[in-house]
C-alpha cells in the first residue's frame, strides 16, 4: 500500500492518491492536498463542499457523485465545476480524505 | 497512468431511449473524471436535443431482442409507451435524471453540445428547434476539428 507524507504524518493512500483511512485526515492536510490538485486556496465554498462530502461519507460509507452533490450540497453543478475543474466529486473526495466515490451518474 | 484519456467526443446517432442514454452517461462521466467532453447529435439522435421531442423519447419494442418481447406483441398499440413508462420509473428510483434534466446537467458540467448540419438540413430543423444548451450546428469537418487530440466514440 503506498503512503505519503502530509503535515509530518505518514498517511495510507491508494494508487490514485485517495485516502485509505479517512480518520487520518485533518483540515490542514486538505489545504496541502488542494494545492497538489491545482487549487491554491480553499474558499468558504470549497469548504462547504468538503465538509458535505465528509459528512456524507461518515453517514453512508461513500462520497456523493456530482449529481448528488448538485442536488443536495447547496452548490450547483456549474459552481461545482468552477470550484473543482478536474471533476468535483473525485477531487473533493481526494482533498477531503475519503475514498473515490463509485457511481455512473 | 500515462495513458489517461484527456478528451472524448461522443456521437449520438439514435433517437431511442436506449440509443441516447449511453452517450449522455459517457459524456457526463468523462466530465466527472476531469476530461474534456463534446456531444455531437446526428440523424435521429437529434431528437435528444429537440425541444418538443426530447421529453417523449421512447424505447423501441419492435426489433429489439433485448426486451424479450415477441415482435408481434411489441407491435401492439401502446407497448412502447408502456415499456418506456416502466423503464422511466425504474430509472427514477435509481436517481437517473430524465433526458431533458440530464442534458441541462451535462451542459452545466462544461461539456460541449453540437447538432450535425447535414442532419439538421435533412430534417428541415433550425437552431430554434433545439434546446438552448446546444452550442452550435456544425459540419462534420468542424466536428473533427473539435475532436482533435481526443477519442471519438460513436453510439
Amino acid at each position: 500500500m503506498p503512503t505519503k507524507e502530509l503535515d509530518g504524518v505518514t498517511v495510507e493512500v491508494n494508487d490514485e492518491g485517495f485516502f485509505v483511512k479517512p480518520e487520518q485526515w485533518t483540515e490542514h492536510m486538505a489545504e496541502l492536498l488542494a494545492k497538489e490538485e491545482g487549487i491554491d486556496t480553499l474558499s468558504p465554498q470549497h469548504w462547504t463542499v468538503l465538509r458535505f462530502v465528509r459528512r456524507e461519507y461518515e453517514e453512508k460509507g461513500t462520497g456523493p457523485t456530482v449529481r448528488a452533490l448538485g442536488k443536495t450540497s447547496g452548490v450547483s453543478v456549474k459552481e461545482l465545476y468552477e470550484l473543482f475543474p478536474k471533476g468535483p466529486a473525485k477531487i473533493a473526495a481526494k482533498v477531503a480524505g475519503i475514498p473515490k466515490p463509485r457511481g455512473c451518474i | 497512468m500515462g495513458d489517461r484519456i484527456e478528451k472524448v467526443s461522443i456521437i449520438v446517432s439514435k433517437g431511442s431511449l436506449d440509443g441516447i442514454y449511453p452517450g449522455l452517461i459517457m459524456a457526463n462521466g468523462a466530465r466527472a473524471e476531469g476530461m474534456e467532453a463534446n456531444l455531437f447529435f446526428t440523424f435521429f439522435g437529434l431528437d435528444a436535443i429537440h425541444k418538443k421531442r426530447h421529453e417523449h423519447i421512447k424505447i423501441s419494442t419492435v426489433g429489439n431482442p433485448g426486451l424479450h418481447v415477441p415482435t408481434l406483441v411489441g407491435g401492439l398499440p401502446g407497448m412502447s409507451a408502456l415499456a418506456t413508462h416502466f423503464m422511466e420509473k425504474k430509472m427514477d428510483s435509481l436517481d437517473i435524471p430524465s433526458i431533458p434534466e440530464f442534458l441541462e446537467m451535462i451542459h452545466d458540467t462544461g461539456a460541449g453540445m453540437y447538432a450535425c448540419l447535414a442532419s439538421v438540413d435533412l430534417f428541415g430543423f433550425t437552431k430554434d428547434d433545439f434546446i438552448e444548451q446546444v452550442d452550435d450546428i456544425i459540419t462534420v469537418g468542424e466536428f473533427y476539428d473539435l475532436a482533435a487530440g481526443g477519442q471519438i466514440i460513436f453510439t
